[in-house]
């Protein structure tokens, strides 16, 4: 493998991570906060799922840097301007409304893009893919269950999650955008070209909504940056809160 | 019921696997591990034990895990070390492996019978939904044998089980999900 290669992946690898580690962290947020137990508990195992799927890209990762540094100080010792995720991923919970339609937008991206990750030509990459596809299976009934009940529901929750899809959708365009370092690796087999995958996320999202009867907004306005390092100021609190105990005391295992 | 069940290609091919190891005696020896989470299983129970292999001094035991984010690897890691240090081996690695994932196909026999026993029922007790997933009734109840039993959250106690309930016995329990 190439030296250029090997940095591409562990990059990608490394961006994967941080998209499933940040929203593993934002759902985790809900725990103890959930509108009845089992739902706090759904939430605490979904999010339970990010976060195992970010301990493997970032363990990939730190293979393939090869420089002492582990998964932990891929999470927990890099600042926000490091950081890689998609915008998306750290926009704060917000209300419940909120936080199933980002976990819809989320989980309709994952199940078109991961079946193309299980291609890989990359082994370890192709096996995160498949264990993460059986996960995202579950996650996408629940969150595509939950945005029906809430945007076919009560005036209120109609009105909340309208008004989540409408705040969250300029933030979704990011998630099809390659530069060229994806597009490297789409070229070797590697990584998947996202570009090409709108059309089917639009697809099933636009089903959705409409049978949740929520209405699909107009492509008006968008943000990007993520993938550069250039982040919303939500990212910064996050990883505070995120990181302190790591980094107060380094090293510390229990 | 006149049906001979049949053991799935993967769990025949996982017992054939142990039954022909060079190294049988530490597949007996790691029958003590149980998985913390579910305490009436063994890593062999569950599938979680993929392979060992002895290298001279040398151990070295491949598991996976069940979910991407099991709570449960670490300490398993750690009670196969201390099992395998106790009867002598000192040089043990355990090491993750992530292909083929899980399935929950891999859970032995005796595995199922145990779960059903603890009250939680193992995957085959319901009939899946039109996409293979835990459908939103009719698991069968392990306290009571009724199906006559409603899903409640599509997640339970953990992330690999669903969480019903018995509308005849009217006790809650958990469901194996098949994945």
């Amino acid at each position: 493998m190439s030296d250029q290669i090997k940095n591409a992946i562990q990059e990608y690898a490394t961006r994967l991570g941080d998209d499933s580690v940040v929203l593993g962290h934002r759902i985790s947020e809900w725990v103890s906060y959930g509108p009845f137990l089992e739902e706090d508990i759904a939430y605490g195992n979904v999010s339970l799922d990010y976060i195992g799927r970010a301990r493997m890209f970032y363990t990939y990762a730190a293979e393939l840097a090869d420089d002492g540094r582990d998964e932990d100080d891929f999470a927990f010792m890099r600042n926000d301007r490091e950081y890689r995720n998609l915008l998306l991923m750290e926009m704060p919970k917000g209300d419940f409304a909120y936080s199933q339609v980002r976990q819809l937008f989320a989980d309709v991206y994952y199940t078109i893009l991961l079946p193309e990750l299980l291609q890989s030509k990359d082994e370890t990459l192709s096996a995160i893919a498949a264990k993460a596809i059986k996960e995202t299976k579950y996650h996408l009934r629940r969150s595509r269950d939950w945005v029906l009940r809430l945007g076919d529901g009560t005036e209120e929750s109609h009105k909340r999650a309208q008004k989540a899809v409408d705040q969250l959708w300029g933030y979704t365009h990011e998630l099809f955008d390659m530069d060229e370092t994806e597009q490297l690796l789409a070229d070797e087999g590697i990584g998947v070209d996202v570009s090409k995958l709108r059309d089917a996320w639009l697809q099933m999202v636009s089903d959705i909504l409409t049978e949740a009867t929520l209405t699909v907004p107009e492509d008006s306005w968008a943000v990007r940056g993520g993938r550069t390092g250039y982040h919303t100021e939500n990212l910064g609190h996050m990883l505070t809160e995120m990181q302190i105990v790591h980094r107060s005391h380094p090293g510390c295992k229990w | 019921m006149n049906e001979i069940s049949l053991m799935p290609e993967e769990q025949y091919q996982r017992l054939q696997q142990r039954n022909a190891a060079d190294v049988k005696e530490l597949w007996d020896l790691l029958d003590a591990v149980k998985d913390p989470e579910v305490p009436v299983l063994t890593i062999w129970d569950l599938g979680i034990l993929r392979d060992i292999v002895r290298d001279g001094d040398k151990v070295t035991v491949i598991i996976t895990p069940t979910y991407s984010g099991c709570p449960a690897m670490d300490n398993i890691s750690t009670d196969v070390t201390q099992v395998l240090n106790d009867a002598g081996y000192a040089d043990v690695t355990v090491k993750m492996s992530l292909s083929p994932a899980w399935s929950s196909e891999w859970m032995s026999p005796e595995g199922r019978k145990k779960l059903r026993e603890y009250g939680i029922a193992p995957p085959e007790d319901a009939d899946l939904d039109e996409d293979g997933l835990t459908p939103d009734a009719h698991a069968q109840c392990p306290h009571c044998g009724s199906k006559n039993t409603r899903r409640v959250s599509e997640f339970g106690s953990t992330a690999c089980k669903a969480l019903f309930q018995c509308d005849d016995c009217s006790e809650p329990f958990d469901y194996f999900k098949k994945i």
